[in-house]
Order: structure tokens, then C-alpha cells, then sequence
């Protein structure tokens, strides 16, 4: 057999391999593990969508909203999200970082700006603003906000909602998520999650 | 508790893992590639595509076989971008154009993922799933069966083979991958990943505004993506983005995956050349550098210098308030240890000497460990140049598991570790030098001003030679000239390497074994897992310090 008519052969075996691959793994795979996971765990493959009091679908607890007015600005009776980079801000089709650099000279104006901004809404001086009120997450959908940042707004949405404080304030503790076995990533809270809360306790 | 304890808590965690696993995963697979019998479903399959599986292939063969299966994937998964407006599952998408579908077929066969696009907005499921995931499996098997080839040719004396590709391929695909795959998809979704086929659903938010949630099956692309080391994210914000990646236990997951089969090779190489101790020799000097690396990206960013980080009082941006900086550091440096690729929080926003440590990660031929095969075969590669060295300084002929390194083995050798650095300095220096591209890059590509905008060019040549992907995201590569340069570096990083390593398995195996004798240097002590690592370090080094010097060490010092 000649060389070339040799390697032609690998070509022909090549398309029918993976034809094959394509439909066990492509197909079959992915159809296997939906399949479990639509029977087994139909919350999470379903993307654990949350409801309001009235049952109406608000979205999902793992996918971060934004808590503004149509211009953007915070709405005070709401616990507020991070600076978001996807699209206009939580957008759900555009996931995406701002991906400015440290020494980006937008970057740097807008942190300026949020912590003016963060300390006027709340009414707390700017060294008092923590780090993730102040800059976008990696994927601009991030649902969770550090305790400090939610703490520092519990002034702000008890007055906006007639509350007392120290029951938004403890309502908040009752929303801080600690570590995964106490040492992977860092204590959370979630923002959808603890306005719904505080939605239904407002009542 | 402070953060740095944390984070010396996490990788330990991480550490128990791995030790853990790498011993039964390291046999096994010795077992999947040493086994003379096959399954009945291989039996069929081998059937169905016409292979004689007890066929031994010459090294040319075995190369002509890989080259030929990588083509035909190249031109299946750019067919389908190109009918995608025709295809069922598309959510409505249309064709994808021919540069870009260009680039990211080549993109996912030569295991790279490098993605010039935003998924959400441009892949369709059935692309997703038949193109992408396939290559996901496949383009990983490839790499471990090349790997495989040359352990057999380090083992095998007076022989003219090296095994058969497609049996390797399909043990690798069939035996190794898919079940665990298979099994990891479930704990991602039980972790929180979705897998549905939902499409986009719209619903009214909290505050009354409107938001369109996606869906798709995220959790079976995802396990592949990261046990493959492959990286491509079903997401625009790949691990970052909650539904791919939604808690620390689902982030810690995903860090073992990439590192499993890595780190687990180096025992199988040692079960099959019949002495262990090489083995832990080649996983010494890995985790080595994995250690060091590790350690000065999580300083960098705990540090949080740099103007920005400093006003923001940490340097968060661009990275998730579940994972905090330990966790994302983390995952950063195992995704370009590896050659995954994959990012759970924004290299571009990193401070700037945090964000050279993915670059110097990739720079060093990403062996500590490296993708699935392709980081054992580099840490071999290196190994022979540590002998050579080591026999240059005293002057004996050098040697490596009883094989003369002569001429020609140290010529494959020198050539395989000048490929990706030619790649990445030419296709930076390209991007700069010829004005109408340069005027391109600067006006559209990039997006951070100055040198952190030379980090984004170099960080993008740097990722495609070695075939990571992931990037200094911020750059715009979605251009006719990214698409086609980019493209190039990664079909020319991943299979160049490729016909050396096999032209030197198969010169190996051709050799007889001499035996050892007082003057052998011993390979498996500690003083050559020391030259091992020292090798690794200089030569890339030396290559890449001018390039590294202009771009992020000047912005950060």
C-alpha cells in the first residue's frame, strides 16, 4: 500500500471515530447527566429559581439583581448589589468583568465615585465603605455581598422601611453564609435572598 | 482568621485530595494503557471504524493518525458554526462568521479553548454539545495518548513502535474520561450547576426591572471542561459566573478536576517504565513550582498594590464575593499550571505583578503539572535537557531510563522548547510591528491603555502557544487578525510539540537499554528533581524576562 492511500485511510477512519464520539459524547452524555439531574436534582439543575410571597418567579438565588431606579440609582428600601460589569448591570445574556486594570485610569475614577456614593446613600464616612461595594465582580451576576457591606446598610433600609433596626440588623445575621467546610471562599451574603426576607417581614 | 492561614488551610485540603487520588487514578491508568484485552463496546467501536486494535503503529503512523483525527475535528466543528442557523437548539443564533469560526474550532481541538467570543451570545446548544463538548473529550485523550507514546518509547527497546492511536484514543475517551465525567457532572449539579435546556426565561425582579436568566446544560460541559483541562466556558464568565460555579465546594471541586489527571500521570509513567521512583521524581519537581507559584500570585493579591486595588481597599475587582482572593487565586494559578484556561475571577483586573503570574505560568511550558498529557510529556521533554545539561557538566554521554540521548534526541529536544516562545515573542512582536495592525490592535483590541495594554497582547499569544486560554479578557479578540494569529499559534503550539515528542518516542523505543552503571546519573533523587526544577526556571526565563520586563513588571515595580 502507498503512503498516500495509507493516510487517506486514516482520514476515513478519523470521520467515522468521530462521528461516533459525537453522538456518545456529545449526545448521549450530556442527555445521560441531564436526565439525572432533571429526576434526581431538579432545584439545582434547574437553576433554583426563587419566588416572591405571591409565588411569582423573581429569579434565580444563585443570579445577582440590581436594586435601582431606572436611572440606576440605589432604590434605599432594598439591600443593594455590587457594582455590576455585565451589560447595563445584571445583565443575564452579557456576563463579564469589567476587566480593568489596576492602573486603568476609568477603574480608578469609578472606585472614587462608588465610595462617594456608598457613603452618601448610607451615611458613613468613605474609609468605612468596603472593598466589594466599590468594585465589579468577575461575572457581573454575582449574588452575594460581603457581611460588612450588608451590615453597613441595615441603617439605611430599617429607616427607609419605618423597621427597627436592630430587627433588620439581626435578619441580616440570620442571611451570613460562613465558609464551605469552614475554610473554601470567603462568608457571604446573599442580597436576593435577604430582601425577600425582608420583603415578606415588612408584609 | 486571616487570610493567609486560610489559604494555607485550602491547599491542604486541596493537597489531601490529590494524594489521595492520584494513586489509585495514576494505576488505573497505567492499567487502561498497558492492557492487552478490550471491552466488547471497544470491540464494536473498533469494528465501526475500521481499526485493527492489535495493530502497532510506527511512530510516523501514530503521528499521521493524531494529525489526521485533529483535522477532521477542525472541520466538524467549524461546519458547524457555519450551519448554525440551520441547526435545532440554536436559541435563535445565527451562523457564526468564518474567521472566528476558524479560530475556535481550532481553538477546542488543540485542547487550548481559547474563546474570542461571548458564549451566551453566539453558541447555540447543539454547537455547544456536538462541536465543543466532543473536542472537550477527545482533544484530552489526545494529549494523554502523545504522553503515553513516549513513556512506552523510554520503555520499549529495539522496537520500531509505539502502540496504536486509536485504541489509546478510545481507551483514554471510553475508560478514563467519560465515567468520570460522567459521575463529577452530578456532584456539580447536586453543587448547584444547572443542566437544562431551557433557553433564556425572562422574569420581573425584586424591584420590578426585568432580567433574562439562562439556562443550558452547564454542569456536563463543565466537568469535561475542567478534567480535560480544557477551559472553555459555557459562559462569557466562565467559572466566575454562579451557574457554572456557584459555591466554594463546587470552586474546590473544580480545582481538583483540573489537577487529577495531571498529577496523577507522573505515577503512571513511573508504574510504566517499572520504577515508581521516577515517577514521584517528575510529581517533585511539579509540585514544586506549583507551590512557589501559588504562593507569590496569593502575596500579590492579598497584597493588593496597584492604584485601584488600593483606593477599592482590596483587590476585588473582578473577582466574586463567594470566592474572596484565596480561593480565586487559587483557581487562577491551577488554570495556568495546567493548561486549562478556565478563570473563576478577571486576570486583567489582577494588581499588576499578581496578574504576571498566570503569564509566567504558561511561559514555563505549563509542567507543573500541565494539561492532560501534555504537561507530563513537557516535564519530559525538560527532563532530557536537565541530563543533557547535568552530562555536559561532567562530561559523560547523557542518559535517561537506560536510553542514550544523542544528537538527535537532544535536537528534538532543544526544538520542541523553542516552538511556543517563537510563537508567542513573534506573534507579540507582529501584533506591533506592522502599522496597519498595530493601528488595529491599539484602536479596537485592546482596552487598557499603556503597558497593562502590551500585558493584554502578550498575555493573548502567550495563552494560544501553550495552549491555555484563558486571557487578560479585556482585549478584544474577535478581529480578523486575533482570530487568524491566534489561531495559528495554537495549531502550531499544540501539534509542532506533538510530531517532536513522537519523533523522539520513536527514536527512543528504536534503542536498546544500556545498563546502568556508578556513573549513570541516578534521575529519582533529590538533587535532579533540584536540576529539574532549575531547568525549567532558566530556560524560560531567559527567554521570556526582556519581553516580561516591558510589559507587567514595569507597571508593577
Amino acid at each position: 500500500m502507498s503512503t498516500r492511500s495509507r493516510s487517506g485511510r486514516q482520514y476515513w477512519v478519523a470521520l467515522r471515530a468521530m462521528v461516533v464520539f459525537t453522538v456518545v459524547l456529545g449526545i448521549g452524555y450530556t442527555a445521560v447527566v441531564t436526565g439525572i439531574g432533571q429526576l434526581a436534582l431538579p432545584a439545582q439543575a434547574g437553576g433554583q429559581p426563587v419566588s416572591d410571597a405571591d409565588g411569582q418567579v423573581v429569579g434565580s438565588a444563585l443570579i445577582g439583581q440590581s436594586f435601582t431606579d431606572a436611572d440606576g440609582n440605589a432604590l434605599p428600601q432594598w439591600f443593594q448589589s455590587r457594582p455590576s460589569a455585565a451589560g447595563s448591570g445584571y445583565d443575564g445574556t452579557a456576563s463579564s468583568g469589567s476587566n480593568l486594570g489596576p492602573e486603568n485610569a476609568d477603574l480608578i475614577a469609578a472606585i472614587g465615585e462608588r465610595r462617594a456614593a456608598v457613603a452618601k446613600l448610607e451615611g458613613v464616612s468613605e474609609s468605612e465603605v468596603p472593598a466589594d461595594a466599590v468594585t465589579a465582580s468577575a461575572s457581573g451576576l454575582d449574588p452575594q455581598i460581603s457581611p460588612e457591606y450588608a451590615r453597613l446598610q441595615v441603617a439605611r433600609v430599617a429607616e427607609a422601611r419605618d423597621l427597627p433596626e436592630a430587627k433588620v440588623s439581626a435578619l441580616v445575621d440570620s442571611f451570613v453564609e460562613g465558609r464551605d467546610l469552614g475554610i473554601l471562599g470567603d462568608p457571604t451574603v446573599n442580597v436576593l435572598e435577604l430582601n425577600l426576607a425582608l420583603a415578606s417581614m415588612a408584609g | 482568621m486571616d487570610s493567609s492561614l486560610l489559604a494555607i488551610l485550602q491547599v491542604g485540603a486541596l493537597a489531601l485530595v490529590l494524594v489521595a487520588i492520584h494513586r489509585p487514578l495514576g494505576d488505573y491508568m497505567a492499567r487502561i494503557y498497558s492492557s492487552t484485552k478490550d471491552l466488547r463496546v471497544e470491540r464494536g467501536f473498533y469494528r465501526l471504524i475500521g481499526v485493527d486494535a492489535r495493530a502497532e503503529q510506527s511512530w510516523m503512523a501514530y503521528l499521521r493518525s493524531v494529525l489526521a483525527f485533529s483535522l477532521i475535528g477542525v472541520l466538524l466543528v467549524y461546519a458547524l458554526q457555519r450551519a448554525q442557523a440551520v441547526l435545532p437548539y440554536s436559541l435563535g443564533l445565527p451562523a457564526v462568521p468564518e474567521g472566528l469560526s476558524f479560530n475556535t474550532a481550532v481553538s477546542f481541538v488543540t485542547n487550548t479553548n481559547w474563546q474570542s467570543y461571548s458564549p451566551e451570545a453566539t453558541m447555540g446548544y447543539t454547537v455547544q454539545l456536538a462541536g465543543l463538548a466532543v473536542q472537550n473529550f477527545v482533544s484530552a485523550a489526545v494529549g494523554i495518548a502523545v504522553a503515553i507514546a513516549l513513556v512506552r518509547g523510554l520503555r520499549r527497546t529495539r522496537q520500531g513502535t509505539l502502540g496504536n492511536f486509536w485504541v489509546d484514543l478510545t481507551r483514554g475517551t471510553l475508560r478514563l474520561l467519560l465515567p468520570l465525567a460522567a459521575l463529577v457532572a452530578i456532584v456539580l449539579i447536586a453543587g448547584g450547576v444547572i443542566q437544562n435546556f431551557a433557553g433564556f426565561t425572562d422574569v420581573t425582579t425584586l424591584s420590578g426591572g426585568t432580567q433574562s436568566i439562562p439556562g443550558g446544560p452547564v454542569a456536563s460541559q463543565e466537568a469535561i471542561k475542567m478534567l480535560g483541562t480544557n477551559g472553555g466556558g459555557f459562559f462569557n464568565a466562565n467559572s466566575s459566573h454562579p451557574f457554572e460555579n456557584p459555591t466554594g465546594f463546587t470552586n474546590l471541586v473544580q480545582i481538583v478536576l483540573m489537577l487529577a489527571i495531571p498529577f496523577s500521570l507522573p505515577r503512571t509513567f513511573g508504574a510504566m517504565v517499572g520504577d515508581k521512583r521516577q515517577g514521584y521524581a517528575i510529581l517533585a519537581a511539579m509540585a514544586a513550582i506549583f507551590v512557589v507559584s501559588l504562593t507569590a500570585l496569593t502575596l500579590f493579591e492579598l497584597g493588593g498594590a496597584g492604584t485601584a486595588p488600593q483606593l477599592a481597599g482590596a483587590a476585588m475587582e473582578g473577582k466574586e464575593t463567594r470566592f474572596g482572593i484565596a480561593a480565586s487565586t487559587l483557581f487562577g494559578s491551577t488554570s495556568t499550571l495546567t493548561s486549562t484556561g478556565a478563570v473563576n475571577s478577571m486576570h486583567d483586573s489582577f494588581t499588576s505583578l499578581g496578574g504576571m503570574m498566570p503569564m509566567i505560568n504558561m511561559m514555563l511550558g505549563e509542567v507543573a503539572p500541565g494539561g492532560v498529557g501534555s504537561g507530563l510529556y513537557g516535564m519530559l521533554i525538560l527532563a532530557v535537557i536537565a541530563v543533557f545539561i547535568a552530562g555536559l557538566l561532567v562530561g559523560r554521554t547523557p542518559e535517561y531510563l537506560g536510553k542514550k540521548l544523542g544528537p538527535r534526541e537532544i535536537k528534538l529536544a532543544s526544538l520542541y522548547i523553542l516552538v511556543t516562545p517563537t510563537l508567542v515573542l513573534a506573534g507579540t512582536a507582529l501584533s506591533f510591528a506592522i502599522p496597519a495592525i498595530r493601528a488595529d490592535v491599539e484602536g479596537t483590541s485592546i482596552l487598557n491603555p499603556g503597558l497593562h495594554g502590551l500585558s493584554e497582547v502578550l498575555y493573548a499569544f502567550t495563552s494560544a502557544a501553550n495552549n491555555n486560554g484563558s486571557a487578560f479578557a479585556g482585549l478584544t479578540a474577535n478581529t480578523p487578525w486575533f482570530n487568524t494569529a491566534l489561531g495559528v499559534a495554537m495549531l502550531f503550539g499544540r501539534f509542532i510539540p506533538i510530531v517532536l515528542v513522537l519523533a523522539l518516542a520513536g527514536s527512543l523505543a528504536a534503542q536498546p537499554k544500556i545498563p546502568s552503571t556508578a556513573g549513570t546519573l541516578p534521575t529519582h533523587r533529590p538533587q535532579f528533581v533540584g536540576l529539574l526544577v532549575g531547568v525549567t526556571i532558566i530556560v524560560s526565563a531567559l527567554t521570556y524576562f526582556p519581553v516580561l520586563a516591558l510589559a507587567p513588571l514595569a507597571e508593577g515595580l
